[in-house]
């Protein structure tokens, strides 16, 4: 940038490039700040801010009366067990489309992908008294397949256009000395490909951490990640701001940490690299 | 490379992938078929039967359809209208040389990562209610009546939420391709006397076209399906006013019990999103490269 621009007008650019991000971010922070009132100080009209009563004590009774740590693991073993499984599934898939690509790989990519634009609804009663024969409703195995499979159409996706940027002359090299497919896919090809499994491994655990319609009807009580809790919560107590404002903090924290180390790949990955 | 063997074997390695998909999709969809011509109310469970079209007459001739199918428009519109103007605007504020554009980005990025019931309630309670809001406050501190947002204009709230969600997308992928935009080029053009807006017009949104493409395609697969924002907030209500086809077909399943008229619905909305993939996937196929 060898533009000459004005201190002031690169003022004005930074104040209202601030004001813009702030603005967005706002809800964010107000629900933090919120979760750290006393319940009167909450909803306390006109809103405090510099007045308002500070305390922890919201988080300490959403930990004891919730069973936080069930619903959090819960999350846990959804996100991450769908993920590693659609990875698996995933992998030899993507492989085989980027380097062994036939006429029909394209229109089959499309197809994979137009598999997610079927709305939920429209199945939700067959998959759930198939879930229910299966005995699979309120299960960790149940949500883990439900959810693998809702995000299996991106994970292909995004570890395919990985895959295409690795040349395929190491390959060739890996074959010449003998190696075989399964060989070549685990010494040669994950090394190499590690970053891009790594981008889709975490925005995939995002995208299943939110989740929040199959979630909701496929599970009661045992098996209920994070994302129940928070409908369970909204539902019958109005104004307990704070609470609500502590339980919603504690359902969004870890992905958005998570979620903030990650953002670079995140563009690139949900744009499945059209955009760079 | 492509050997006759090696052909098999990628056959083979893309066929647990096609299967799995293939029966996530077919089992679901021949039972929502099977049910969407018959008779199966969950009130009265003993009497079945074939009825015919008779799910999907009722389906198309309730008065809440059409209204279900213009707020769908109106939200998948509303928010990919919303998200991209303001998108573009953000994008050009940023790509600025300000200080601090990793905080920046940072900040804008954070609404996607909050799940949607949280996202929905947060700005449901603390901000648009009519007593305790943010906005209320706001109101009444230039002595005006606070708006009762889910009552008086449910589908505008509901699209300010799911846009306040999508709005960091929409914002980074712009930014991303307008990063990528020479500089020289800018600055031959500043040179030759092109005015702000014709720079704006003539180099910047032609090299965002394919990024805006991408933004488009991609969020409409995720709008298409919107319901955790609606069921956490207006319920669809009040009335039918904020009811959207996914949450006709719920309250027929889920309140009125009705199987067969919900997965008459359910055709429906695969009918329809099939129509709205088959556009879409046009355009991605030309603006990915397979």
């Amino acid at each position: 940038m060898a533009r000459a621009i004005s201190p002031r007008r690169k003022a004005l650019t930074t104040l209202a490039a601030w004001s813009a991000a702030f603005v967005i971010f706002f809800p964010v922070l107000w629900m933090v700040l919120t979760s750290l009132k006393t319940e009167p100080s909450a909803v306390a009209m006109p809103p405090q801010l510099f007045t308002a009563d500070w305390t922890l004590e919201n988080y300490a009774e959403v930990w004891q009366r919730s069973d936080y740590p069930r619903f959090f693991w819960n999350s846990v073993i959804i996100a991450f067990g769908s993920t590693l499984l659609g990875l698996a599934v995933a992998i030899p898939a993507a492989w085989a489309m980027a380097f062994v690509p036939g006429k029909r790989t394209k229109d089959l990519l499309m197809w994979m992908l137009s598999t997610k634009m079927m709305p939920a609804v429209a199945v939700m009663i067959p998959l759930y008294l198939v879930f229910l024969k299966l005995r699979l409703i309120d299960t960790h195995i149940g949500l883990v397949l439900a959810l693998m499979l809702m995000n299996l159409p991106i994970i292909v996706w995004m570890l395919y256009t990985y895959f295409k940027e690795i040349p395929s002359e190491i390959l060739e090299a890996a074959r010449m000395d003998g190696a075989g497919v399964f060989k070549e896919i685990v010494y040669v090809l994950t090394p190499m490909a590690l970053p891009g499994i790594a981008s889709t491994l975490l925005l995939n655990v995002i995208l299943a951490w939110n989740e929040a319609f199959w979630t909701i009807i496929l599970t009661t009580t045992k098996a209920a990640p994070l994302s129940a809790f928070i409908a369970s919560f909204s539902a019958p107590q109005g104004l307990f701001y704070a609470k609500l404002s502590a339980a919603s903090t504690m359902a969004i924290a870890p992905i958005l940490i998570l979620g903030w180390f990650s953002q670079k790949q995140l563009v690139r990955g949900l744009t499945f690299g059209a955009v760079k | 490379m492509s050997t006759h063997s090696s052909r098999l074997v990628a056959r083979v390695m893309v066929a647990p992938s096609v299967l799995l998909l293939l029966i996530w999709m077919i089992v679901p969809l021949a039972m929502t078929l099977y049910y969407s011509f018959r008779l199966y109310r969950l009130i009265s469970p003993d009497r079945t039967g074939w009825v015919g079209f008779t799910n999907y007459i009722w389906f198309v001739n309730s008065p809440e359809f059409w209204q279900a199918m213009g707020n769908t428009l109106a939200l998948v519109g509303g928010v990919l209208a919303i998200t991209v103007t303001l998108g573009i605007l953000i994008a050009l504020l940023i790509d600025q040389p300000v200080k601090g554009q990793g905080v920046l980005r940072i900040l804008v990025i954070a609404p996607f990562f909050v799940m949607p019931p949280v996202a929905a309630s947060i700005l449901e309670n603390l901000f648009m209610h009519p007593q305790n809001g943010l906005f209320a406050a706001l109101s009444m501190s230039f002595d005006a009546q606070p708006i009762l947002f889910l009552q008086d204009y449910p589908m505008s709230s509901v699209i300010a939420i799911v846009s306040w969600q999508w709005l960091p997308f929409a914002t980074l992928i712009l930014l991303t391709a307008l990063q990528s935009l020479s500089s020289e080029q800018i600055e031959a053009a500043e040179m030759d006397g092109a005015s702000a807006f014709n720079r704006l017009r003539y180099i910047i949104l032609p090299h965002m076209m394919r990024a805006i493409t991408v933004v488009i395609l991609i969020q409409t697969i995720f709008l298409l399906g919107i319901f955790g924002e609606i069921f956490t907030t207006t319920q669809g209500g009040p009335g039918s006013a904020s009811t959207t086809l996914p949450y006709m077909i719920f309250k027929q399943a889920i309140a009125a019990k009705d199987i067969g008229r919900a997965a008459a619905g359910g055709i429906i909305a695969v009918i329809l999103a099939n129509i709205v993939a088959y556009f879409l996937m046009r355009g991605i196929g030309r603006h990915l490269d397979a």
